[in-house]
């Protein structure tokens, strides 16, 4: 097994990351101050921001979930408990100690068991959640007239903003983690040029040097 | 330097079109030319020129002989006019069963009509009606004049004496030239319908808060659609007209027309705002317009679009209290200044005839679900003495499919009821008599009069309740410009604070939830910064 400096996220996945990053930032931003928590933005720019931020969100999410499916990425974020104990491990204890990160990021396996879970998760839970309520809220006027409306509406109004809660925490451990570790730079980079220190067997170290001179430095 | 010297000649310009129109406005007297026809929907324009008919040649020395001539050529408008109510004074509501109108209604101004006819059917749109005996089916006692004529020189007065005190004020005015005003006649313009409807209440704007004496000539900003150099609708271009029936009524409204504008050319017999501008008004051309056309299922197109009633410098009541009325200095009646609006004019917020007023101008309404359907209190319903009680309740809600939020001006009064038995009364102000109010100022004596004159009963114990009467706001329509920001009503005390049965954002928030969240949030930044210090400070961590 070796460490070699493998290109683990393509040109589309950065993309799709960091447009990600600043659709929800715009969402959350315009999202509280509809909420009333803040009235830096008046009332019509913030709902225009905020329904246009989701829908360029739901168009990335639709690309998104296609290139997954296609390129078999899908599989990056299949659940194990192979290793999540180390990493839980790691973070309440080892980290303290200078110990390093016990996982080593494998070539169909970028992401370690905690990430996984925490990324699908966020994938299948938390964002169907924020998106089918917020659908749901701005086409109101279109299902009013059901019986209980105010009260669906009332259910679509909190499943909206629990959820968007829950993404900022999501959010600030997110970033958090990223201090941990070598450095910050560190686990940025990856997300710009792509690069990261994977651990390769023989077979894909030889596959790559052959037949993907470009992934592999 | 073209397209600045351009610009330049288009300022200059503008600003000489605007200081004529400035200057034509602050004239001594108007111009001699007639002002341009207002916009009348369909009939506008006519077929005929009423100077050049003989029949209005012939001398005139009473309204009644104008009617004949008008009748002689318009042979079925008489059969027609009957039907509507600025004749009959009566409508029964088809829902409720109720039996309203002015002939029989109280409200919480002047109170009631019934049994004052002398006084209140001046503006009755007909000729004498007095007393119970008026002669409903006599063609020639309608006044088509009051609506018709254009010289502005028509005037009604009382069709009866009434107190010496009261019929002072009527001595004196210039006789009517009965030929110059039945040659004049045309489709019924602002200042015909506004004789009655601008003063409703007992004076300018009293009654409805957004129909007054400003609108017979009203700056865009007052009514973008009456406005008198831009659109210059008359009434009836709303207000459409079927054989002297017309579309739109206070006794039943269309709180929601789903109908929309019809299909092309279709003739509506509403006065709907969306009669004309459709179901989709607002035009998309951005994201923001899709969400007010959503908005159109809820909130009716008043409630953004009339941000203040009783605009333009003329004063509504919102108030008056009965109970002051009858002072009298040396005997006689008085009454007192106290208020100056807008436009410079002094109001009366005393009389002795009346009692005390309060006015406000520039108001912003109330907002409540509204069905369209208005109950009244009549002059047989029974209610509690010690409660307010509403002359006209109304009823609506998010549930209700033809409901909206709709504007409301909401006048309270405090005004004489029939304390014994829980009713309203028939006050007997009107007369030349000794029981009239006004002009002999014992209310216990001229409730007694009313009553007894319709054989209603009476306990004769009279007091003061305090009423609510509800006016949906639908005139003085303001530009776009001018309409509600989404803001008005979408924040903490916006509004809509008081309108119950939908989630708002921005007004609303569940409290557990929010409360939940931000000790959520602030309990990961504090977990963060905990595991961030453990690890800045334990030794071997350091670096990790």
């Amino acid at each position: 097994m070796t460490i070699r400096r493998v290109r683990i996220f393509s040109l589309f996945e950065r993309f799709w990351h960091w447009t990600q990053m600043f659709l929800i930032l715009v969402l959350m931003f315009s999202g509280f101050g509809l909420h009333g928590f803040h009235h830096l933005l008046d009332f019509k720019q913030a709902v225009t921001l905020h329904t246009l931020a989701a829908f360029l969100l739901l168009l990335l999410w639709a690309f998104s979930i296609f290139w997954l499916f296609t390129t078999r990425n899908w599989r990056h974020f299949i659940p194990t408990v192979k290793g999540m104990w180390q990493v839980l491990r790691f973070y309440s204890f080892g980290i303290f100690q200078g110990e390093h990160h016990p996982y080593r990021k494998a070539y169909w396996r970028k992401h370690n068991p905690l990430q996984a879970l925490a990324y699908l998760m966020l994938k299948i839970v938390l964002f169907p959640l924020i998106w089918i309520s917020g659908l749901a809220y701005l086409f109101y006027f279109l299902w009013r007239d059901i019986p209980h409306a105010t009260q669906v509406l009332d259910g679509v109004a909190l499943v909206h903003t629990g959820a968007a809660f829950t993404i900022v925490v999501f959010v600030m451990i997110h970033v958090y983690m990223l201090t941990t570790g070598h450095s910050f730079k560190e686990h940025v980079m990856p997300m710009i040029s792509g690069f990261d220190d994977v651990d390769l067997s023989p077979e894909e170290e030889a596959y790559l040097l052959k037949d993907e001179p470009g992934v592999i430095r | 330097m073209r397209p600045f010297s351009g610009h330049v000649l288009a300022f200059l310009l503008g600003t000489l079109v605007l200081t004529t129109a400035q200057a034509t406005d602050q004239w001594p007297t108007p111009p001699a030319s007639k002002p341009p026809d207002q916009v009348s929907g369909p009939l506008t324009g006519g077929t005929g020129d009423h100077s050049k008919y003989e029949a209005l040649k012939q001398p005139f020395s009473s309204g009644p002989e104008v009617t004949k001539a008008c009748l002689s050529c318009h042979t079925e408008t008489g059969k027609h006019f009957m039907k509507n109510i600025h004749w009959t004074w009566e409508y029964r509501n088809p829902e409720t069963g109720q039996l309203l109108g002015k002939k029989h209604l109280v409200n919480n101004f002047c109170t009631n009509a019934r049994g004052n006819e002398g006084m209140c059917a001046q503006c009755h749109a007909g000729y004498g009606w007095k007393d119970e005996s008026f002669d409903f089916s006599d063609e020639t006692n309608i006044d088509c004049l009051v609506c018709h004529e254009t010289t502005g020189t028509y005037y009604k007065t009382p069709n009866s004496e009434g107190s010496p005190a009261c019929s002072v004020m009527f001595e004196d005015m210039a006789p009517i030239d009965y030929n110059l005003v039945a040659q004049s006649v045309g489709l019924p313009q602002r200042a015909n319908c506004g004789t009655c409807h601008f003063h409703g209440g007992g004076g300018d704007n009293v009654k409805h808060g957004d129909l007054s004496s400003a609108l017979t000539n009203p700056p865009r900003d007052l009514d973008v659609h009456m406005d008198a150099k831009g659109l210059n609708f008359a009434c009836t271009a709303c207000h459409i007209t079927k054989s002297h029936i017309w579309a739109g009524s206070r006794y039943h409204v269309i709180a929601k027309d789903e109908k929309g504008t019809g299909k092309p050319g279709e003739r509506r017999d509403v006065a709907t705002c969306e009669s004309c501008h459709g179901n989709e008004p607002h035009p998309v051309d951005s994201l923001a317009p899709f969400k007010l056309n959503d908005h159109i299922s809820s909130v009716a197109c008043q409630t953004c679009h009339i941000p203040e009633y009783a605009r333009g410098g003329v004063a509504t009541e919102t108030d008056w209290d009965w109970r002051t009325a009858g002072k009298t200095r040396n005997g006689e009646g008085y009454h007192e200044h106290g208020y100056t609006q807008g436009n410079g004019e002094e109001r009366y917020t005393y009389k002795s005839i009346k009692g005390t007023f309060t006015y406000g101008e520039n108001l912003v309404p109330l907002y409540r679900w509204f069905d369209g359907q208005m109950n009244y209190t009549t002059i047989d319903t029974k209610f509690d003495v010690t409660k307010p009680v509403a002359i006209n309740d109304f009823t609506g809600s998010r549930e209700d499919p033809r409901s909206r939020i709709w504007p409301f001006k909401r006048m309270t009064t405090w005004m004489p009821a029939d304390m014994g038995n829980g009713t309203l009364v028939y006050n007997h102000l009107w007369g030349q008599d000794e029981d009239s109010y006004w002009g002999n100022y014992d209310m216990g004596k001229s409730i007694a009069h009313g009553m007894k004159a319709f054989n209603l009963p009476y306990s004769g114990e009279y007091g003061f309740v305090k009423t609510y009467s509800y006016w949906p706001i639908t005139h003085m329509v303001a530009p776009k410009e001018q309409a509600l920001d989404c803001a008005d009503c979408h924040s903490k005390n916006g509004r809509l604070q008081g309108v119950e049965g939908v989630y708002m954002p921005g007004r609303d928030n569940n409290r557990w939830l929010d409360l939940i969240g931000i000790i959520a949030v602030a309990g990961t930044f504090l977990v963060i910064l905990g595991h961030a210090l453990v690890r800045i400070f334990s030794p071997k961590g350091a670096k990790h």
